[in-house]
């Protein structure tokens, strides 16, 4: 897939950084559910975009849209890459393989060699802080593990877009906020274009360098934050005043969205 | 198993060596010592004293009810022993016959796992397969096999074939109906990982739905190799040209009024079935048992 996007407003990136531009998209299931209604969405690489808004509103829609599992009915979906990650809510890790073998699944689909999938193994179970635990089947992992086996799973494709769906919601405060950090370290790290879907407002300011609030159904884009602080994020951060006050902008925005539905 | 204390310290390990976060303790495994099984005897002793009321019973009707003559109905279990199973004429055609059921038994469940899985992924591969052809699972499933026997012998003969064919009508339904329904049950979410990697049908077959099908294929072989047994003891009584099983024995014992070898006979073909079925449990919980629940 290659971008036809417009030139972007901003002259230092190039076209190759937008890896994800939406312009006016829509979804109508067959059933007659308008899911997504004139969505415009661009995401760079480099950028983190947070996506939150009430249930049902088409959040999950977007992301399978971009992913290509579901086709828009109308408007222009672009993606840059068929390099994607996509993690989904449950971990959808394989109950009959190992760590080692569920992280492998991917690059054997592609049918890279053993040594090569083996190698790229290694490095995303180290990188999600999995080792020690290559031999254990997913039953014998709690919820944090298994989304980092998740995590590490999409890691060895080395993503240029990578697609979160709400991908810590299931899991506790202390482990979901471990690997918010954890992930902000690989974003940093990586630098790939980020597109996170959470119904958690304080987790979208800290995790983003964007975040977006949709409406209630037919899911629209309503307003758009950017997040200053700085990448590098410092835990206490959340506990500053602009972070309240920007949280409460954004809780302000979903609440009056959700009332125009 | 001390898997858990295991993980800790290997959790443990790695905070460390990386300076990873320890990952969170790993859930509760299903082996705790509340779910292991009860082993000795406050497992036996129930069954055992079932078992010792039942003989007791036995020993009143045969020695105290029935007429003398009419002992052939109900024998005395040691007669059963010692004339049915340890008599050496009657051990040696006991064991002909059960090596032949066996075989045909065994055979017609092979065939019919062969047929009904390779049955079962013609249907998982299109609708249009599944509407043509589940309709005569069904049906096979539902004419009773009896009225096909002299079908059966008329076109295969009244020997070793039609007795397997027999076992493979009997079987297959299982087969066919358990894997199809374990092919279908593949979890959305991971039918979409494979089809984001764009892998193909046979790559997800093999990789996925085969994999995700297997405790419930294993579960359908239990049922049919009972049913394979029934069907080798059934036909056997209706193509009785050949080497005997079993269920030829029984008809003749039962025709010569030999109370003893007939009583011995029904219980080895009642242990074949209760070994097979014990069999198949294992041999499910060895291939899935370590990720799936199989009981
Ligand atoms: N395949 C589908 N057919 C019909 N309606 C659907 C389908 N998928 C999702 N929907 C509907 O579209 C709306 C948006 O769904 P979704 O994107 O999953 O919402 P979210 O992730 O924001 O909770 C929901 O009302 C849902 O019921
Ligand atoms: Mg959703």
């Amino acid at each position: 897939m290659t971008v036809t996007a417009p030139a972007p407003t901003n002259t230092q990136t190039s076209t190759t950084d937008v890896l994800l531009d939406f312009s006016n998209v829509e979804m109508t299931f067959p059933d007659g559910t308008i899911a997504l209604h004139g969505v415009d969405l661009v995401v760079k690489r480099g950028e983190f975009v947070t996506v939150v808004g009430p249930s049902g509103c088409g959040k999950s829609t977007l992301l399978r849209i971009a992913s290509g599992l579901e086709t828009a009915s109308n408007g222009v979906a672009q993606v840059g890459t068929d390099r994607i990650g996509y993690v989904f809510q449950d971990a959808t890790l394989l109950p009959w393989r190992n760590v080692t073998a569920n992280v492998e699944l991917l690059a054997e689909l592609h049918g890279e060699s053993k040594k090569d999938r083996a190698a790229k193994a290694r490095e995303a179970i180290e990188l999600v802080g999995l080792g020690g635990f290559e031999k254990h089947l997913p039953k014998a992992l709690s919820g944090g593990m298994k989304m980092r086996a998740s995590l590490a799973r999409s890691l060895t494709l080395d993503p240029e877009l990578f697609l979160f769906d709400e991908p810590f919601g299931a899991l506790d405060e202390i482990t979901r906020e471990r690997l918010n950090d954890e992930l902000i370290e690989l974003f940093n790290a990586k630098q790939f274009a980020g597109l996170f879907i959470t119904h958690s407002v304080s987790e979208a300011v800290y995790m983003s360098t964007k975040v977006v609030v949709m409406s209630g159904r037919p899911g629209t884009i309503v307003e758009t934050f950017d997040v200053p602080f700085p990448p590098t994020r410092d835990p206490e951060v959340r506990f500053t005043p602009e972070f309240a006050a920007l949280v409460g902008e954004v809780s302000h925005a979903l609440r009056k969205g959700h009332g125009n539905s | 198993m001390t898997t858990i204390s295991n993980e800790t310290t290997v959790g443990d390990g790695i905070d460390n060596v990386e300076g990873h976060p320890t990952p969170e303790l790993p859930a509760t495994l299903s082996t705790t010592p509340a779910k292991k099984k009860k082993r000795g005897l406050s497992r036996w002793l129930p069954p055992l004293l079932v078992f010792l009321g039942i003989v007791v019973v036995w020993y009143i009707i045969s020695l105290f009810v029935l007429d003398p003559h009419l002992r052939f109905l109900l024998p005395l279990p040691q007669d059963i022993l010692f004339k049915g199973f340890l008599d050496p004429l009657s051990f040696n055609a006991l064991m002909v016959a059960l090596y032949q059921t066996v075989i045909v038994a065994m055979l017609g469940l092979a065939i019919a796992i062969v047929i009904g899985v390779i049955w079962a992924i013609a249907m998982s591969q299109a609708k249009w397969v599944e509407r043509s052809l589940f309709p005569y699972a069904v049906i096979l499933q539902c004419i009773p096999i009896l009225a096909l026997v002299p079908l059966i012998g008329f076109w295969f003969g009244y020997e070793f074939p039609s007795r397997v064919l027999v076992c493979v009508m009997i079987a297959l339904f299982p087969m066919v109906n358990n894997t199809l329904f374990g092919l279908q049950s593949v979890d959305k979410g991971h039918r979409e990982l494979f089809k984001l990697q764009g892998a193909n049908r046979w790559t997800t077959l093999g990789k996925l739905s085969l994999p995700a099908a297997l405790p419930a294929i294993f579960a359908g072989m239990r049922i049919s190799a009972g049913l394979a047994v029934v069907g080798a003891i059934v036909g056997d009584q209706f193509f009785r040209r050949g080497t005997p099983g079993l269920g030829i024995l029984i008809s003749n014992y039962s025709s010569r009024l030999q109370g003893e070898q007939l009583f011995a006979t029904i219980i080895t073909a009642a242990l074949f079935g209760v070994v097979v079925f014990w069999l198949f449990g294992l041999l499910g919980r060895r291939a899935v048992g370590k990720w799936y629940d199989f009981t």
